[in-house]
C-alpha cells in the first residue's frame, strides 16, 4: 500500500533533497520505520531511539494529528497522506 | 466569536487627524469608526522585535493599534538588516527596543509604544504580559516560546504564533476561544541539537515578512472581532514552493499547561512548575562539553597554538558555501552532515580541533566524533567570528 509522507525542507536535506517520499506498511509506526531505513541519517528526526513519537514533531495523518488517535500505531491504507511539521523557532 | 471585548461607550474617540489617517479602515463595514476606536483602545505586547516583530509591529502601528508593547533585550546587528525592516543601518549598534519606538512614532506618533529592554524570563513574564490583551510571539528560541505560551495561558491571553526557519514557516492563534494552546501542538522544546535553530541555519529575508504580516492580521481580526481567525488551524507556509496549507490543531485535554485535571492535564500551575522549558535553548551547550569530555578553547588560544606549530588536525563543519566566505588556512572541510563518517578512517587518537560559525555546530561534531571512540576533541568556542573579532579582522563577518 503506498503511502504520502511529505517531509519539511529541513527534513528533506537528509533525504535526498525529495519532499515528498512514498513507503509501504500496514501502521504509521510501519511507514516511518521504512522511511528510517531508507535514509538512515534522516532516522533520529523521525523518532526517538525507542522508536516513539517525540514531542516536538507532530504526525498528520491526513488532516489529523495522529497524537489524538492511535500514535504510530494508526492503520493506513492506500492513498492516505503523511505530513510531518516539527517545531521551529526561528523569529 | 470572542475579541477583546471592550464596552463601546468606554472607547477612546478619534480626533480629526486620526479620521482622516484611518479612512480607509472607516470605509471598510468590518471596521468602521467603531473597530477603529477599538484598535486605539486595544494594547499588544510583541515578544522580540525581529525578523516576525518588525513586519507586524509596523502593520500594527499603521493601522492605528493604540498601545504597541516590544519585549526584546537585543541591539541591532548589520545582520539582522536583511530581514528585520523596523530596523535601519543608522540603528546599528542600538537597543532594538529604541529603534522600533522611533520607526513606530514616525509611521503613527498617535501610537504609544511600551519597551521593555529585557529578556523575557519566568521571573518577568506575568507582569509584563498582564497588562496587554493580545500577545504576539516573535522570538526566536524554543524557550522563549515555551515561555510566552505558558505565560498567556495562565493569564489568558490570545498568543498570535509565528515561527520561521530557511524558507518556511507556521502561524496561528492559541489560547482564544476554548481553542488549543502552543503545548497542545508542541509539548516539549527538543532537546539540544536535535532541531537546527541558530542563526547559522539562514532564513529568507522576506520570510519573516510574510508570516509577520499574517499575524499582524490575525491580531487586528481579534480586536475587531471579525473573520475566521487562525484558531484550532496550523497555517504552514512554504515560501520556495509557494504553497499555503492549513492543518488542524486540536485541543489536547491532556496538555499541561491548558488541559483539563481530569484528563491529567493542566498541571503547569505557575512559570515555576515548568523551569526547565524555558532554559532549553537548542543551542545551549551540549552534554559531553558540560561533563568535561569535550574541551573549548578561545580563537586566541588557538592562534597560539597554531603559531607554536602544534600538532594537530583542524576541521571546518561548516557548509562548503560558508567555507567559501571565509576559512582558518590549514583547516580541512568535513560539514557537519558528514561527521562522523567522513572522519571514520582517521587516528582517533589524534588532536582534534573543530570550528564552525559561531561554536555551536563545532560541539555536535565533536559529540558525534566522541561516540565514535575520539577521545582528543576540542572545540573552538565562538567560532570564527570570534575569530574574526579577537584574532584577525580581515577575516570577513556573515
Amino acid at each position: 500500500m503506498a503511502i504520502t509522507v511529505t517531509l519539511p525542507a529541513v527534513l528533506a536535506k537528509l533525504a535526498n533533497d525529495q519532499r515528498t517520499h512514498t513507503a509501504d506498511g500496514a501502521t504509521l509506526g510501519d511507514v516511518v520505520e521504512t522511511l528510517a531505513q531508507r535514509y538512515p541519517s534522516l532516522a533520529p528526526r523521525l523518532r526517538d531511539e525507542a522508536g516513539k513519537p517525540y514531542p516536538f514533531v507532530v504526525y498528520y495523518l491526513n488532516d489529523e494529528d495522529v497524537r489524538l488517535g492511535d500514535g504510530f500505531a494508526a492503520t493506513v491504507a492506500d492513498g492516505d497522506e503523511v505530513t510531518l511539521i516539527p517545531a521551529i523557532a526561528g523569529g | 466569536m470572542t475579541t477583546i471585548s471592550s464596552d463601546a461607550a468606554t472607547l477612546p474617540p478619534l480626533g480629526r487627524d486620526e479620521l482622516l489617517r484611518y479612512s480607509r479602515h472607516l470605509l471598510l463595514d468590518q471596521v468602521g469608526v467603531e473597530g477603529q476606536r477599538r484598535l486605539k483602545a486595544a494594547r499588544v505586547l510583541l515578544v522580540g522585535a525581529g525578523g516576525l516583530g518588525s513586519p507586524t509591529a509596523l502593520y500594527l502601528a499603521a493601522a492605528g493599534v493604540g498601545t504597541i508593547g516590544i519585549v526584546d533585550f537585543d541591539v541591532v546587528d548589520a545582520s539582522n538588516l536583511q530581514r528585520q525592516i523596523l530596523h535601519g543601518t543608522a540603528d546599528v549598534g542600538r537597543a532594538k527596543t529604541a529603534s522600533a519606538r522611533d520607526t513606530l512614532h514616525d509611521i503613527n506618533p498617535n501610537v504609544h509604544v511600551q519597551t521593555f529592554e529585557t529578556q523575557l524570563t519566568p521571573e518577568n513574564a506575568l507582569e509584563i504580559l498582564r497588562d496587554f490583551d493580545i500577545v504576539i510571539d516573535g522570538s526566536d528560541s524554543f524557550a522563549t516560546r515555551f515561555l510566552t505560551s505558558d505565560a498567556s495561558v495562565l493569564l489568558g491571553k490570545p498568543n498570535v504564533y509565528g515561527s520561521i526557519f530557511r524558507f518556511e514557516g507556521q502561524a496561528s492563534v492559541f489560547n482564544v476561544d476554548g481553542g488549543p494552546c502552543y503545548r497542545c501542538l508542541f509539548r516539549e522544546p527538543p532537546p539540544p541539537g536535535l532541531v537546527p535553530n541558530c542563526a547559522e541555519a539562514g532564513v529568507l529575508g522576506v520570510l519573516p515578512g510574510l508570516l509577520g504580516t499574517i499575524q499582524a492580521t490575525e491580531a487586528l481580526k481579534l480586536i475587531l472581532g471579525i473573520g475566521e481567525p487562525l484558531i484550532g488551524r496550523l497555517l504552514l507556509v512554504d515560501a520556495l514552493e509557494m504553497r499555503f496549507q492549513t492543518v488542524t490543531v486540536r485541543r489536547d485535554p491532556s496538555c499541561p499547561s491548558c488541559g483539563d485535571a481530569v484528563h491529567g492535564g493542566g498541571t503547569i500551575h505557575s512559570l515555576a512548575d515548568r523551569a526547565q522549558d524555558y532554559h532549553a535553548a537548542a543551542c545551549d551547550v551540549p552534554d559531553a562539553v558540560a561533563a568535561g569530555a569535550i574541551t573549548e578553547i578561545t580563537p586566541a588560544e588557538l592562534a597560539a597554538r597554531i603559531s607554536r606549530g602544534d600538532d594537530f588536525e583542524l576541521i571546518d563543519v561548516r557548509e562548503p558555501h560558508e567555507w567559501e566566505i571565509a576559512h582558518l588556512e590549514g583547516a580541512r572541510l568535513v560539514p557537519l552532515g558528514t561527521i562522523p563518517n567522513a572522519l571514520a578512517d582517521l587516528d582517533r587518537s589524534r588532536d582534534v580541533v573543530l570550528y564552525c560559525k559561531g561554536g555551536v555546530r563545532s560541539l555536535r561534531a565533536a559529540e558525534a566524533l566522541q561516540q565514535i571512540g575520539f577521545t582528543r576533541l576540542t572545540s573552538v568556542a565562538g567560532g570564527i567570528l570570534r575569530w574574526s573579532a579577537e584574532v584577525d579582522p580581515t577575516v570577513p563577518r556573515y
